[in-house]
């Protein structure tokens, strides 16, 4: 529990297509099971977005081999950081809330 | 071609309608016209009046979309999760209850906060985002008529009915039961979503059939839709509707002979025998399928190895998948293409993004030959795999007799790497595909073990007509006699060297070109599995003493 201090973690993202609708739709999904304020940019220095609005990642239109970074604020920000990240190294698989061997 | 139209009430006279074929089969039944909404007939209330409305309507299209998410898999489940995701979206309703609370009505609200997302996808480079923008539109449809308070209720089709419509949003489609229906549509495109569902199911679907032609057209007019020929006819008399029937047993009675005549051996009337091979784009293909249909393999893609999903496969990856097809075809010849990327088949992090005209690009071997270390890794892979098997290696898009020399040399260094680690390998056969005119002209300038005519191609780049655009389809046909020339002119060349020549386009699976391809000089054909039991019926009816040539 880290209440108070925000929480920073990035990924490269391997996606071919990049962070479309597919990819897009499961990442929003696991940003909204989170209370803490969630955001993501697609460059160091921002532009920060809602990680929870598919209209606004949609609209970063990252490409392969962006690195994305994620910032979280709240009861959960370390899980919801972690969780985020291991959804974008392991490429987005069927089942994003459990690790998937793959 | 156009709709007749007789003066209201009198009995409609039959009315032909032509499109495009997008999706084959028959249907008959009655006319539903999907008339266009008249939007806002409702009467706008006060700012919290119209929030309630638009909240509701948005709360009716998202639980209608989970209610068709439920049923739908693979791509249709994809794309109604991702109008659900958006419909959920505060980033989307957000801007339109804003304008509600400035006064604006909310069928206006939505209209503007949704068009803006439609017009920023539909402005951006990326095919992908542009072919998003009928998904926003689709969406914004659903809760338009959900404010409407039109029935939101999935379509509900009697038995045989045609759909008539400008064009069919996806999760109209996935609601509803389509066995023994058909969709006529006014616009629309052979390579939409619908069209691509349609195919998957079924259904037959015709595509830019332009207006019905006058307000005569009453619901439940009888309506014939051949998907096959691309044509919808309504009000039909007796002899139409006897036409209809024959073409619709014809084509189902050909399914079925075709299916039992796929084992046979193709020879014409007058004992002339021809090889039919089979194209195959995905290994795993193989296992539905019986060798003993084919005389083996004429095309194997590799393009589809290459889309996976960690980068492109290594050389183990691709040398076991060569001498898995090796395997199946149970020494039968299997003719194994290299990487043809490019034009229409991209591929992320190997092709080129953003040419002006990827046709004409960089595609096939000279992007082969542009990045060698991709090129020499699948040469590697062939040359391993080859001592399996009877495995010829093609090399696509091949244009000038510069390109032949250099896939030789590389070739050479392959066998080079393969014999200094000490490896088994053997060096097959090395041919040339004929899709560019340049090769077909001057076929006896290039250094190649064999060749396969690429019809697609080269029907394309001779009449100077994309094969992917609506409104020069029609130009693309291979049985323009300029095509066939071509054609006949690439085997007297490779017949006079005495080297093998077949073809492998979707003009060799076609009944109707077949012919014209064996007068060609053609005896050796390659085609999807699905064609090989209707060629080699048609085949079968054919006399070569009496066939002209091309």
């Amino acid at each position: 529990m880290t209440d108070g201090a925000p929480v920073n973690g990035s990924v490269l993202l391997t996606h071919e297509v990049g962070l479309h609708a597919r990819p897009s739709v499961k990442l929003t999904k696991l940003a909204k099971g989170f209370s803490s304020k969630i955001e993501l940019a697609a460059a160091e220095g921002g532009p920060w977005i809602d990680a929870k609005s598919i209209v606004k990642v949609m609209a970063a239109k990252a490409p392969k081999h962006t690195v994305l970074h994620f910032r979280a604020e709240g009861p959960d920000a370390e899980e919801a950081v972690a969780a985020l990240i291991d959804l974008v190294a392991s490429d987005f698989p069927e089942q994003p809330s459990e690790s998937v061997a793959r | 071609m156009s709709a007749a139209a007789p003066a209201a009430p009198a009995p409609a006279r039959p009315a032909i309608l032509s499109g495009r074929p997008a999706s084959p089969g028959f249907a008959a039944g009655p006319l539903v016209v999907q008339a266009e909404r008249a939007h806002g007939r409702r009467r706008a209330g006060t700012p919290a009046e119209e929030r309630a409305a638009l909240t509701a309507a948005l709360a009716t299209a998202a639980a209608d979309l989970a209610t068709l998410a439920e049923e739908a898999s693979g791509d249709a489940a994809d794309i109604l999760e991702f109008q659900i995701a958006l419909i959920e979206d505060d980033a989307l309703s957000g801007p339109a209850l804003e304008a509600i609370a400035g006064g604006t009505a909310a069928e206006r609200a939505w209209a503007d906060a949704i068009g803006v997302l439609v017009s920023d996808y539909e402005a951006t480079e990326d095919d992908y985002f542009r072919a998003r923008a009928a998904d926003l539109r689709d969406l914004s449809e659903r809760v338009a008529s959900a404010l409407a308070g039109e029935a939101q209720a999935a379509l509900s089709l009697p038995e045989g009915a045609v759909l008539f419509a400008a064009d069919l949003a996806p999760s109209r489609f996935l609601s509803a039961d389509w066995s023994g229906r058909g969709i006529a549509l006014s616009a629309g495109s052979a390579t939409s979503h619908v069209a691509m569902l349609a195919r998957a199911r079924g259904v037959p679907m015709v595509t830019g059939l332009g207006a019905l032609g006058g307000a005569s057209v009453l619901f439940g007019t009888h309506a014939l839709l051949d998907g096959e020929a691309g044509t919808l006819t309504l009000s039909p008399d007796a002899a139409a509707t006897a036409a209809f029937a024959a073409r619709r047993r014809a084509a189902e009675a050909a399914a079925v002979h075709a299916a039992a005549a796929a084992t046979g051996a193709a020879v014409t009337a007058d004992g002339v025998a021809i090889a039919v091979h089979i194209n195959v784009a995905d290994p795993a293909e193989l296992d539905r399928l019986d060798p003993a249909i084919c005389d083996g393999i004429g095309l194997v893609r590799t393009e589809l190895l290459f889309h996976a999903r960690d980068g492109l496969p290594d050389e183990a990856e691709q040398t076991a998948v060569y001498r898995r097809i090796l395997a199946w075809a149970d020494g039968r010849p299997v003719t194994i293409r290299t990487l043809d990327a490019g034009g229409d088949k991209p591929i992320p992090g190997y092709t080129l993004d953003g040419e002006q005209n990827p046709f004409l690009g960089l595609r096939g071997v000279r992007l082969s030959l542009a990045r060698p270390e991709v090129f020499a890794v699948q040469l590697r892979a062939l040359l391993a795999a080859a001592t399996d098997g009877d495995l010829k290696v093609m090399i696509p898009m091949v244009s000038v007799p510069a390109e032949m020399a250099r896939v030789r040399a590389a070739v050479a260094e392959a066998a080079a790497a393969l014999s200094a680690r000490g490896a088994v390998f053997r060096v097959p056969p090395i041919g040339m595909m004929v899709e560019v005119p340049a090769a077909a002209l001057a076929l006896d300038a290039f250094d190649t073990d064999f060749v396969s005519i690429g019809s697609n191609d080269l029907t394309q780049y001779t009449l100077a007509a994309g094969r992917d655009e609506p409104s020069v389809a029609a130009l693309a046909d291979t049985a323009e006699p300029a095509v066939l020339r071509l054609i006949a002119m690439t085997v007297a060349a490779a017949d006079a060297r005495g080297i093998p020549v077949s073809l492998c386009g979707d003009a060799g699976g076609d009944p109707r070109l077949v012919p014209l391809l064996l007068a060609a000089g053609l005896r050796s054909l390659s085609m999807a599995p699905s064609a090989v039991g209707r060629v080699k019926q048609t085949v079968a009816g054919l006399s070569l003493s009496t066939a002209a040539r091309g």
